[in-house]
């Protein structure tokens, strides 16, 4: 195993995972509890990238991620009026979006393709500088991310509790109910989304500093990979509550990374990776339901025996 | 008070889908009048529900509700002071949250001011939902922390009862709430019923298609057909009506037989 996996290739599948599990995160919000299915995510978390990188490239590193922030709110906000409305379906309000935010992405980076961000100070820079004495000092980057996610996953799961949040998960849960108690459903999508595209957008503009560059395909299939650890967090914990399932989505995140760096330690090329991840995201969805159908196999198959024997057991007689 | 004055609603019109659900239905019911209402297979009873609920506006007509017009109020802000039961105990409740998160939702129409928003449930909710669960005697104030779709068909409509009634509704809507359970869970659903109703003088409105029920549950009995209301007794006169009676009026005024593929003539 330690040929396989070194403590750094462990410590940047951490780190990554942390950085991704924001958009898991907000796949758990939009995907998991709302029961909309954000497509504009790919588009969203380029958005957050590109913001953050523009405003790094300024010179303000912290503040580049709140303006992510602000500019995945904007997106969701965009994403839910066209569905809540203007009578676009979910999906294709997703869609529509992404498609918008492909220039809109870049047109925020000056009409090129890509910006690097080597010559200015980013969020981990400026922490490297505090942080460089003492044995956490090869672990800064890890540490930065770590307590990010830990700060947001502990706000989302008390958010979740409040009377608004529990409006937004009735009405994912129970459109019915939600109708009937005085609870509007249009505005708790909007609010939802909102949320969800900031946290994608977070992640973009974390991933970016992380990086030192921001490239306009950075999301291409971060839906997908999204998907994937939500799915394989949520598999893992089953059934339990909010902070439970919070953190089963960032475990998630993490253990897919794993799964990708692993990939890579076999010498996949790096042209095959979207492929490994497609098939990584197609097993962790399959899994659950194939687990429960070999379930049923293996009680019919110990039914039918069980019939069998009684049967020849009443032949003998 | 409910007065609903000559109300319209036609479903797909200028298609061949063309259906007058609702023919200039009038009604008033009194403060703390419990009417029931029976009918034919798509004679309007569950599109006046709707109508007032405000799940479609109205072509025409209009609704007041306690001296407030609420024909063209959207359905969120006017479910605040209506309470709506369906006939799918599932419709009611929020199958993966808690009873203690489903109850928080109900009282959020208690709720006044933006900061609502961002509470808590609080111990002092707590203690109440507790002691509310315990009326229905059925042992739900032990599993406050157990998601709803673990309940039984009968408690989960218990549930949504004492949901829709937390607040005091300015009207009740039961919409055949017990129809989908076994007759036990439904007399005892019923017999709740008739306790919150009368005991907090709630003005109710009840679909059923129990003729007994129809007869025997409330103070007011109203028939159906072809969209509006072609029967209407209380008082004295109701009293001594028989469920032969009913039918005989029915199809004295409906000019044809009640055909209702789930009617009960007796219990």
């Amino acid at each position: 195993m330690s040929t396989i996996f070194s403590l750094s290739i462990l410590q940047s599948a951490l780190e990554l995972g942390c950085i991704y599990a924001l958009v898991a995160l907000a796949l758990f919000l939009s995907f998991s509890i709302l029961n909309i299915a954000d497509l504009s995510t790919d588009g969203c978390f380029t958005l957050g990238c590109a913001v953050g990188a523009m405003v790094t490239l300024a010179g303000h590193p912290v503040l580049a991620l709140f303006a992510a922030m602000g500019a995945g709110v904007c997106s969701g906000f965009v994403t839910a009026f066209l569905q809540t409305r203007m009578g676009v379906p979910s999906i294709l309000a997703g869609i529509i979006v992404n498609t918008g935010l492909y220039t809109v992405n870049i047109a925020v980076m000056g009409f090129s393709s890509n910006v690097n961000l080597f010559a200015c100070d980013t969020v981990f820079s400026l922490a490297k500088e505090k942080l460089s004495y003492g044995w956490y000092a090869d672990w800064y980057k890890l540490l930065i991310v770590l307590v990010i996610v830990i700060i947001l996953g502990v706000i989302l799961s008390l958010f979740l509790n409040t009377r608004l949040g529990l409006s937004i998960r009735a009405t994912g849960d129970n459109e019915h109910m939600v109708r009937a108690s005085s609870i509007n459903p249009l505005f708790m999508i909007t609010v939802g989304l909102c949320l969800a595209n900031a946290l994608t957008a977070l992640s973009g503009a974390i991933l970016g500093q992380y990086q030192k560059s921001c490239d306009i395909n950075l999301g291409t299939g971060m839906v997908t990979i999204a998907l994937a650890s939500l799915i394989i967090g949520e598999t893992l914990v089953g059934k339990g509550g909010m902070p439970k399932k919070i953190a089963g989505v960032i475990l998630g995140s993490c253990l897919y990374r794993f799964i990708v760096a692993l990939a890579l330690r076999l010498n996949v090329p790096a042209e095959a990776l979207k492929l490994v991840s497609a098939v990584i995201v197609a097993i962790a969805i399959a899994f659950p339901y194939l687990r429960e159908k070999s379930a049923f196999y293996r009680q019919r198959s110990c039914n039918r025996n069980a019939c069998r024997k009684g049967e020849s057991a009443h032949v003998s007689h | 008070m409910l007065v609903i004055e000559s109300v319209s609603k036609t479903f797909n019109p200028g298609t061949v889908n063309e259906k007058k659900a609702l023919d200039k239905v009038s009604l008033t019911l009194e403060d703390g009048d419990f009417a029931t209402i029976v009918g034919s297979n798509g004679a309007g009873k569950s599109t006046l529900f709707h109508a007032i609920t405000g799940n479609f506006y109205v072509d025409e007509g209009r609704i007041v509700l306690g001296g407030e017009d609420i024909t063209y109020c959207k359905e969120h802000v006017r479910s605040k002071v209506i309470g709506h039961l369906f006939q799918d105990p599932l419709k009611g409740t929020a199958p993966h949250m808690t009873i203690e998160e489903n109850m928080a939702l109900a009282y959020l129409r208690a709720a006044t001011g933006r900061h609502a928003y961002f509470s808590r449930i609080s111990a002092k909710d707590k203690k109440k939902f507790r002691e509310q669960l315990a009326l229905l005697d059925m042992g739900l104030e032990d599993r406050m922390k157990q998601p709803v779709g673990l309940l039984s068909g009968g408690q989960r409509q218990a549930l949504t009862l004492l949901m829709a009634t937390m607040v005091t509704p300015r009207i009740l809507l039961l919409d055949e709430h017990t129809a989908a359970l076994d007759p036990a869970t439904a007399d005892k659903v019923l017999a709740l019923t008739e306790k919150i109703v009368s005991g907090r003088h709630i003005t109710c409105l009840t679909v059923t298609h129990n003729m007994n029920q129809a007869l025997s549950l409330g103070n007011r009995t109203l028939m159906m057909d072809g969209g509006r209301i072609v029967f209407d007794v209380s008082g004295k006169a109701r009293e001594e009506l028989t469920i032969d009676d009913l039918l005989e009026q029915f199809k004295a005024r409906a000019g044809k037989r009640l055909d209702n593929d789930r009617i009960l003539l007796s219990r």
